[in-house]
């Protein structure tokens, strides 16, 4: 799960991570009343959307005066801001964080994340600060310094400083820096984040070592046990498909193409996804509907297919291991009923009861194309549609 | 032959008196499976009565802690069904329990909770399987997990995924050919887990029961272009792959935990052309796994060895 910035740098600062102090505003007014109560000279207005990329798209300004701060803002909120992470359709801005400004000496990276090697935490650094770190790794990987953390331990004060002199932090502030990572790894750790990015870090000219940006990803298998974290999503940045979708336990990501899928298992899902654009289609989602595909299950997920316009006819594919064809088949036949679904579907079953299965949605009186493989199911829907 | 599990396994099940415990356990019994007790904490010294489809029942004593089960039945396999925010624990408790052989099924548990759980597993002689895996079954002799085990046939082919369905599909592809297998091992969909595909190939490389080997990978992380490296080096015997997630968007998690492209790393492309690069020949659809093994064996002139019997 994503947050916005303002969110996640509310958060570092719970376990002493500095920040620049700063307020989110919903409109121009808020804006102004942050910025008066900020009372600093120079104050950033920065859109907050859950997308990279925003400085270089015109999303973050700088004003310099409360009537600068008004205009920015009033430019802002409401418009569609494009950069290379949201797509060609952009993000509405809806919120801006007003923050003040800082006398920037130099800029730093600081990234921390779990190494899949490893199966570890792993805290990167490097003095590239502001660029991505993707562009790093690929121009110059020898800039980017790792620390591998011991579970048992956590991070080690001198793995901290280690990376605080790797990356040249002026000599006199490398504690400030490594008390700001050891601060960085407990949150990352107490919140159970995925991703947690501070590009770019920032040394000051009156000797502070702070956060400018924040990234907070959380892992959402560990959302159960962080509820205030689970109140800081906002619905407003995911797709009302996926919103639906996660309400029903079914698994559902929107693609561009016209094929809606619906496959249980999470691998087979994907597999389905290609092998409909192998034979020359575009899957439209990928959507796993789980281990039990039950009338109720097929029927809500019949109607979020079928809510993306895009959607010319469907393809189910099952491989029916535990679960019987025959009961898969009836739960299709209902659902489509249910929905008076028109548009083409083919449906592939496989496993337990097949031939029954085949049978009841042959006999459905429904235009439902019983497909004999996976390829077949594939090629059929990519000549319907 | 096989790796892992065969007839002589004896398995309790963490989570026996939960619904999906009961259920799984139910099914290995059918299929044969040495099912011999269960560990639900507070539930020790009672008993489940499980009634097969035969009409015959068994009833298996229920322990408090996995020590216990272990001493009085002599398990030397667990397979897990707790819910996710208690299953680390559990897998803990079984390495604690010296088990030789760990598998959890349970899908969602915190990323977090198994860095601590592979840390924990460092220097212990347990092999975990898992999580958020369909289990291990040795065709015709010891199924542990969710897979349907009719699906399956005794031969010579092993089979390693991380996905569930997708290994059912390739473990039918090879059935309905006639083709055994030897073991086929769901090592899992998530991004820190027990056994990597590396672990398995090994077991396979020695297990003289297995003469093939179909590697089933997906997008996220780098694993399969470790393992086809490790492949071109050491492995002896024919492999050939699939990889899920050509038309996976970056950045969105597929499903699966570990199923996702980030920073531009892990996509299918890659690590299509890196087990080509060592020589495995890979599925152009999931639809022809089998095709693409029989191609292999057949160039070899071994195909009527693996259809044999």
């Amino acid at each position: 799960m994503n947050i916005h910035e303002y969110q996640g740098k509310e958060v570092l600062q719970q376990y002493g991570v500095s920040v620049p102090r700063g307020k989110v505003a919903f409109s121009a007014a808020e804006a102004v009343d942050a910025a008066r109560e900020l009372g600093s000279p120079v104050v950033v207005v920065k859109a907050q959307i859950h997308a990279g990329g925003r400085g270089k798209a015109g999303g973050v300004k700088v004003a310099k005066s409360l009537d600068e701060v008004r205009s920015y803002a009033e430019e802002l909120i409401g418009k569609v801001l494009v950069t290379h992470q949201t797509g060609p359709e952009g993000k509405e801005i809806k919120r801006l964080l007003i923050e003040e400004g800082c006398d920037i000496k130099k800029e730093y990276y600081v990234g921390v994340v779990v190494d899949r090697g490893t199966g570890s935490v792993v805290l990167m650094a490097s003095e590239e600060g502001g660029t991505e770190i993707e562009e790093v790794a690929a121009a110059t990987p020898e800039k980017i310094f790792r620390e591998v953390v011991d579970p048992a331990v956590g991070l080690q004060p001198f793995q901290a400083r280690r990376l605080a002199y790797a990356i040249n932090i002026p000599k006199e502030l490398v504690n400030k820096a490594a008390k700001f990572m050891l601060a960085l790894y407990e949150a990352f750790v107490d919140k159970d984040c995925s991703i947690a990015e501070i590009n770019p870090l920032v040394v000051t000219g009156d000797g502070d070592v702070i956060a400018l940006d924040a990234k907070l990803n959380f892992d959402s298998n560990s959302l159960f046990r962080h509820k205030d974290i689970l109140a800081l999503r906002d619905l407003d940045e995911e797709d009302e498909k996926e919103i639906a979708a996660s309400k029903f336990d079914l698994s559902y990501i929107a693609l561009d193409g016209n094929i809606g899928c619906m496959v249980n298992g999470a691998g087979l899902a994907m597999a389905t996804m290609d092998i409909i654009k192998y034979y020359g289609g575009e899957p439209a989602n990928f959507l796993d509907v789980g281990g039990g595909a039950t009338k109720e299950k097929v029927t809500e997920a019949f109607k979020i297919i079928l809510s993306d316009p895009e959607v010319k006819g469907i393809f189910i594919n099952i491989f029916g291991g535990i679960m019987r064809c025959d009961v898969i088949a009836d739960g299709v036949v209902e659902a489509a009923k249910q929905i008076k679904l028109e548009k083409p579907l083919v449906v592939r079953l496989e496993g337990t009861n097949v031939e029954l299965g085949k049978k009841i949605l042959n006999e459905s009186g429904l235009n439902i194309v019983s497909a004999d493989s996976m390829a077949d199911g594939a090629k059929r829907i990519v000549e319907l549609v | 032959m096989s790796i892992l599990v065969d007839k002589n396994t004896k398995v309790i099940t963490q989570g026996i008196t939960g619904e999906t415990g009961l259920f799984h356990t139910k099914g290995a019994l059918e299929y044969g499976t040495q099912m011999v007790g269960g560990v639900t904490p507070g539930k020790g010294g009672t008993d489940v009565e499980i009634t097969l489809e035969n009409g015959s029942s068994v009833k298996l004593p229920v322990f408090n802690t996995v020590n216990d089960a272990v001493k009085s039945t002599g398990a030397t396999a667990s397979v897990i069904y707790v819910p996710p925010a208690f299953a680390a624990d559990s897998i803990m408790e079984a390495i604690d329990a010296e088990l030789e052989l760990v598998i959890c099924i349970t899908e969602g548990i915190p990323v977090l909770d198994m860095v601590k759980v592979k840390r924990y597993l460092e220097g212990k002689k347990t092999v975990l399987i898992g999580p958020n895996c369909p289990g291990v079954i040795t065709p015709e002799a010891c199924k542990i997990g969710i897979m349907p085990g009719y699906i399956h046939k005794a031969g010579k082919v092993g089979v390693v995924s991380r996905s569930g369905t997708l290994t059912y599909e390739a473990v039918h592809q090879l059935t309905t050919r006639g083709i055994g297998q030897s073991t086929a091992v769901g090592i899992g969909g998530d991004p820190v887990k027990g056994s990597e595909f590396i672990d398995i190939l090994k077991l396979f490389n020695e297990d003289e029961g297995t003469q093939a080997v179909v590697m089933i990978g997906e997008i996220g992380g780098t694993a399969e272009e470790e393992a086809a490296e490790w492949i071109k080096a050491n492995m002896t015997k024919p492999v050939v792959g699939f990889i899920g997630g050509a038309t996976a968007p970056p950045g969105k998690r597929m499903g699966h935990a570990g199923a996702i492209i980030s920073g531009g790393k892990g996509t299918a492309a890659e690590k299509i052309a890196k087990l080509e690069e060592c020589g495995i020949r890979v599925a152009p659809t999931p639809a022809e796994m089998g095709a693409t093994l029989v191609a292999v064996l057949e160039e070899r002139g071994v195909l009527e060895t693996f259809t044999a019997g």
